[in-house]
């Protein structure tokens, strides 16, 4: 899938990952989440717990947003919450929020008893965004946060990005917007050279 | 330990007692499977009490595998699986408990029916007890076994005739020494408790072969 890959981000860091449709932004998140096994090389995270992978210091914010809509909004974040493990890191001192509050925070507070179902899909992205608030976990990988969202919480979710990166986390994000994040490095993916897959199809 | 574990627990027991669950669709299909069959062998009462624990326990077997296509597939469907192998805690353990919760939605009703069912098929009280008390230690064993077609099928559209191919033949020891263990309980020459204790055997081994080798298949399922 990848060749040649390598970057090192410094803590308070985001990366953003750019490149046309299917050049494997979404992969590369999966595989920095552990769900896409590597074929050779390594990631490897500084600082973080000794006895526990890389990817278990990350929280996944993809596509899904894995909502159960026959349960009510807060059961589906206590859930979450009493799930994933928080983990920490040197450095790293990431406010946490108790769901409740997280919910109000994301302006979803009044639907806390409603069942999903009856969510609009920006008000479960809202959901699915409420989960890296309520356990601590020092980088989120991110797939298109801001799809569905509004100006407004288009707004918020920055400011949620960047209070992450202040209290010494790191984000990897893969983006088609323009994202005002502190401090920002890019990565760009590109195709494989021209120039090989000519040599290829001339063998062929 | 606890805390993570009571929290998935209640979650699947939620989610399978409210809309879109799976905890009664089990006892119909067992309620409807064995009132079919009286009117099929017809009335001969004898007949009825004598294949009515190994009718149960089919009926059982049939009603268990009907829900385990959705075990792990409705949590593939929207993500959750993803969360759930980056959530930090052990897999397999997450496979039982799971299998524990639908166990508890889809199993026990079907214990509680079968002495109510066994009226319909003529059995005396003490074979309804020895069915009854089969069927509870004996279904967890098809529920843990099931598991292992459910992570193995977990990514295919239509995986819930295959997950049956699958886990069919490895139910029959199961099937084999419940149906007998009930029998044993009616009849003299053999002592019940022996084949009842190699379903507890079975249902201990199943506990824990079951989850690490649907952990392994949810593993590569993954990507």
């Amino acid at each position: 899938m990848f060749q040649d890959l390598s970057f090192t981000l410094s803590q308070g860091t985001a990366l953003v990952v750019t490149g046309a449709n299917g050049i494997g932004k979404s992969s590369l998140l999966r595989t920095l989440a552990g769900l896409v096994a590597l074929a050779g090389g390594a990631i490897r995270f500084d600082g973080g717990e000794d006895d526990r992978p890389a990817h278990e210091h990350a929280h996944y914010f993809g596509h899904q947003d894995s909502v159960k809509p026959a349960l009510s909004v807060l059961e589906n974040l206590e859930f979450w919450q009493s799930f994933t493990a928080p983990t920490a890191a040197t450095g790293f001192t990431g406010d946490l929020h108790k769901p409740m509050g997280a919910l109000e925070l994301l302006g979803i507070g009044h639907t806390a008893h409603l069942p999903a179902a009856y969510l609009s899909a920006g008000q479960k992205r809202r959901l699915s965004l409420s989960r890296l608030l309520v356990t601590a976990r020092p980088i989120w990988l991110m797939d298109e946060p801001t799809s569905a969202l509004d100006k407004n919480s288009e707004a918020l979710l920055l400011s949620l990005m960047n209070g992450h990166l202040e209290t010494g986390g790191l984000i990897v994000t893969a983006t088609h917007t323009q994202l005002a994040l502190a401090k920002v490095q890019t990565l760009h993916l590109k195709a494989a050279q021209p120039a090989e897959q000519a040599l290829e199809e001339g063998f062929l | 330990m606890t805390s993570w574990a009571m929290a998935l627990f209640q979650r699947d027991l939620r989610l399978s007692v409210r809309v879109g669950g799976s905890a009664l669709v089990g006892v119909l299909f067992f309620l409807a499977v064995v009132t079919v069959i009286p009117f099929g062998v017809g009335p001969d009462l004898n007949l009825l009490a004598r294949i009515g624990p190994a009718i149960l326990w089919i009926g059982a077997l049939l009603a268990t595998l009907l829900g385990l296509d959705r075990l792990f597939q409705a949590d593939r469907d929207d993500g959750t699986l993803d969360l759930m192998l980056m959530a930090g805690r052990p897999l397999e353990l997450v496979v039982l408990i799971k299998c524990l919760a639908h166990w508890t939605a889809t199993g026990l009703p079907l214990v509680v029916a079968a002495p109510v069912l066994g009226i319909f098929l003529n059995l005396d009280p003490v074979s309804m007890a020895a069915v009854t008390a089969t069927l509870l230690v004996g279904t967890p064993a098809l529920t843990l076994i099931g598991a292992i077609g459910a992570s193995l099928t977990v990514s295919l559209r239509r995986g819930g005739l295959l997950l049956a191919v699958l886990g069919v033949p490895l139910a029959i020891p199961v099937l084999i020494f419940g149906v007998s263990s009930a029998d044993a309980a009616i009849r003299d020459p053999v002592p019940f408790l022996t084949p009842f204790l190699i379903l507890c055997a079975l249902s201990l081994i199943a506990a824990v072969i079951g989850p690490i080798a649907s952990a392994t298949a949810l593993r590569f399922a993954s990507d």
